[in-house]
């Protein structure tokens, strides 16, 4: 009668020991120290952040940041296109992030300009004319969101270096949000939460740009020879706190000239160095097409004043004494472990936009321990009272019933970690809520077998029809934790979603175990009997 | 052993008075929860929450005058309650603003929040858990919380109208919104506040409270082959007598874990197992007396579609098409 019998259970069995060495050998051998493959000890459940400590941070990229560079760029080249041409305007301007305005094209250079900026800009602004010699350039839409993209994929990789500079074993950076304008940064068992989010958060913009003038105590004090107005190839800096400490008011200005000589993308190399006097300094090296650039500026503005800007603050201007290709020094007010952060900052490059936190959790490392101590506790006392009152109330089919359940988690907890997923505190109520689950699904078969053998069935006739009827039953309740369980995975942020996949993967593994396991189970038993036998321990 | 031999109950008689019952707790609770007894968590509102840890025991009150010196009046509505046990002097101190309201750091308001204590001498202590969400973030989750049970529903409604009937879709789907009600009603009667884990014990119940319901369902569609002459009413009550022993069995284990949870889980988990506990004793409350009374006034004195023409395989086809 059970022909497929023997399959069935070498089908069982090697499955079990699949999921058993993908997810409990591993925690097991890392415990006792037994041997293990490398590649199997890579793939072990990690800890979540609630279970062992660290910190867990929300960041919002702006990345509107990007999109106002890249039109500041167009505009400028429009600027530097028409003046070639001939073209006079009266003005460009950067209007919003993703618009820019030529006011005052004169009449007959009218259809000059429209090639000119057709040339320059199709690909991707749009082009209109609002008035009279005032031309509008927005954005294409498709161009704004390659930008959004790309911002992001730069972000979370300039992230992940300066993670991985800090040392910190096994982070998360991913994307996040419905508008994903967010990133999630989780750093497991790092403590010195100020300076990870300062090294995080920093854009660390550097440029190297020619001093015009400066430095002056007020803006208009440093425009003076100018009429008041800025030149439109140059730009006011201000200092930073160290070299303003001079002036009145505590701010100095700087006119500089637009165009960087060099900046943080040129960087080959940076580390930590000392200045003149001694004081830890930031030295960088250039890759070597930046070198020969750097090496023509400096040679030929010899004795001008060269201005270190990072993030849009002056932190020193000085003096070229020389033609200098490819090494630097960045020297300011800077303590050993500044100079040291911002070299790594330096090193892994700038972020291409701006960025605030927007949420920051901080789990202290015994807390985690209570944590994983208490959902241990509770997972094992529930497992406890429930193996009890099964062999109780279904005394040798409850073995059954037990061996499915021990058979479900081990094989969830093998699924998850072949996933990489990781084991967070509500994952371990997902555990639980598994364990409950996979019960219900047992009491569902076996109070129908009862049913089935008081009606006087064989026993043989009444599993086949218990499994055949509540099969669906099983089927429909499934099915409907599922789409509870996909919404819930879609919509919910990170513990949510644990929780979420926990439960997903235990509704599979529970389908198979409590229906295909326990169902082999019977079949194993009854096969050793007479077909129309009416005993069965339940 | 069997708790339920051959009961024959007539649950449905009770309809009216369960209905009434359930009105009464869940109108309680929507009293409860307008007068702000089911505070939003720092997760949906946004703020900040400081635990620390003492190296020994330290009034609570001490603490409270502490964080009530935090400059510009910040601590003043702050929450401050102990945390786990008590042998472990931990402390939970929960302020509803973080540094970025004023524009300037998100973390401002935790760092003076600690400055306030260090400046008040209650001794030596460790930050051990620090949460702060911006308001921005609150919203947001608030939305998508929102979304996850109106889409989470709507599929479930889907599925079950698709599988059995509507009548018995929007049944269920009343027992659930009802289990939710009331575990709402139960979560402010306790005093609990309304965080992620919560949520994610409320959408939980959404799931099993409809797990259960259908069993009775299936048993509903089985029995309406071999009892066609009966009306729906009747039905339903030997369907829901001869899954007894069932809802009783699960329920009864289902809370054996979550009261092992709610014993051993400690204070993280707490709300989420006694979310768990007042739900699924709803859920099994709602599952017997609401979901199948519900479905039988939808019903009304409709012919039930399945009974008309004796179906062959019921499982795989859908009552509503079998109609036509």
């Amino acid at each position: 009668m059970y022909k497929n019998l023997r399959w069935k259970v070498l089908t069982i069995l090697a499955v079990f020991t699949v999921f058993f060495a993908l997810g409990v050998y591993p925690i097991l051998a890392g415990r006792y120290k037994l041997p293990a493959p490398a590649w199997l000890m890579a793939k072990h459940l990690k800890l979540g952040l609630d279970l062992q400590g660290g910190v867990h941070l929300i960041l919002k990229v702006n990345r509107d940041d990007a999109v106002r560079i890249t039109t500041e760029t167009s505009s400028e080249q429009m600027r530097e296109a028409l003046q070639a041409a001939g073209v006079a305007t009266s003005a460009i301007t950067v209007s919003s992030p993703t618009t820019f305005r030529v006011e005052g094209v004169p009449q007959d250079k009218e259809p000059e300009f429209r090639r000119i900026a057709d040339e320059q800009t199709t690909t991707n602004y749009d082009r209109t004319a609002v008035s009279a010699g005032v031309h509008e350039f927005v954005m294409k839409r498709q161009i704004i969101n390659a930008l959004y993209e790309q911002t992001m994929v730069q972000a979370v990789d300039t992230i992940g270096r300066r993670v991985n500079e800090l040392g910190v074993s096994e982070p998360n950076i991913a994307r996040h949000g419905a508008n994903d304008d967010q990133i999630l940064v989780q750093l497991p068992g790092v403590r010195e939460v100020a300076r990870a989010k300062d090294i995080i958060r920093e854009t660390a913009q550097l440029e190297l740009k020619l001093v015009e003038s400066g430095p002056a105590p007020t803006r208009e004090a440093l425009l003076q020879t100018h009429n008041g107005v800025v030149p439109s190839e140059m730009e006011v800096v201000t200092g930073a706190a160290e070299i303003s400490s001079g002036q009145s008011g505590g701010t100095s200005f700087f006119l500089v000239r637009k165009v960087a000589a060099v900046t943080g993308n040129d960087l080959r190399n940076a580390s930590v160095g000392l200045d003149e006097n001694n004081r830890p300094a930031v030295m960088f090296s250039l890759k070597p097409d930046a070198a020969r650039r750097f090496g023509q500026i400096s040679g030929s503005n010899i004795g001008r004043s060269l201005a270190i800007i990072l993030d849009n603050k002056i932190q020193s201007y000085p003096r070229l004494e020389g033609r200098i290709t490819d090494e630097g020094r960045i020297a300011g007010n800077f303590t050993q472990q500044e100079a040291a952060d911002l070299a790594l900052k330096l090193r892994s490059g700038a972020l291409p936009a701006s960025m605030s936190y927007f949420e920051e959790r901080v789990v202290g490392p015994t807390l985690g321990r209570d944590s994983i101590r208490a959902g241990v506790t509770a997972s094992a006392a529930g497992l406890a009272l429930v193996i009890v009152f099964m062999l109780v109330y279904y005394k040798l089919s409850g073995i059954n019933a037990i061996v499915a359940m021990v058979a479900n988690l081990i094989i969830l907890l093998g699924c998850m970690a072949w996933a990489g997923s990781t084991m967070t505190l509500p994952g371990i109520a997902g555990f639980i809520l598994t364990i409950g689950m996979g019960v219900d699904s047992n009491v569902l078969i076996f109070e129908r077998i009862k049913e089935e053998l008081r009606a006087q069935r064989p026993a043989r006739a009444a599993i086949s029809a218990s499994f055949s009827r509540v099969g669906w039953t099983l089927f429909d309740t499934h099915v409907t934790s599922f789409i509870a369980c996909l919404f819930l995975y879609n919509f919910g942020t990170g513990p949510i979603q644990g929780f979420a996949l926990t439960l997903f993967i235990g509704l599979a593994t529970n389908l198979f175990t409590s229906y295909f396991v326990s169902k082999t189970i019977f079949e194993m038993i009854l096969s050793r009997r007479p077909a129309n036998s009416q005993a069965l321990s339940i | 052993m069997k708790f339920f031999e051959n009961t024959n109950i007539d649950f449905v008689k009770w309809r009216w008075h369960a209905l009434a019952l359930s009105l009464v707790v869940i109108l309680a609770g929507a009293v409860a929860i307008s007068r702000g007894m089911l505070p939003l968590g720092v997760d949906f509102s946004g703020g900040t929450i400081v635990v620390v840890k003492f190296d020994q025991h330290v009034p609570i009150d001490r603490v409270r005058d502490a964080v009530s010196s935090m400059p510009g009046g910040v601590g003043n509505d702050a929450v401050v309650q102990e945390y786990g046990d008590a042998s472990q002097n931990q402390i939970l101190i929960r302020v509803a603003r973080t540094g970025a309201e004023s524009a300037g750091n998100l973390s401002e308001t935790a760092e003076s929040l600690v400055g306030a204590l260090k400046q008040a001498s209650l001794g030596n202590f460790e930050v051990i858990n620090t949460e702060i969400v911006g308001p921005v973030v609150g919203e947001q989750l608030k939305r998508q919380g929102l979304l996850a049970t109106v889409f989470a529903m709507g599929g479930i409604l889907l599925f079950i109208a698709f599988r059995f009937q509507l009548s018995f879709a929007v049944g269920a789907i009343a027992a659930t919104l009802h289990d939710l009600l009331i575990t709402l009603a139960f979560l402010a009667f306790f005093g609990y506040d309304l965080t992620l884990n919560v949520i994610a014990g409320l959408l939980t119940i959404t799931g099993y409270s409809v797990n259960d319901t259908i069993v009775i369902f299936d048993r509903v569609r089985e029995n309406m082959r071999s009892m066609r002459r009966e009306n729906l009413t009747q039905i339903v009550n030997v369907a829901v007598n001869q899954t007894l022993s069932r809802t009783v069995i699960t329920a009864g284990t289902t809370l054996l874990s979550v009261i092992a949870l709610y014993l051993f889980g400690g204070e993280v988990l707490e709300g989420f197992a006694f979310t768990m506990l007042v739900g699924i004793i709803s859920g099994t409350y709602s599952t017997i007396f609401i979901a199948a009374a519900i479905a039988i006034m939808l019903q009304g004195r409709k012919p039930i579609k399945g009974q008309v023409v004796a179906p062959q395989t019921p499982e795989r086809r859908p009552s509503r098409r079998r109609a036509s």
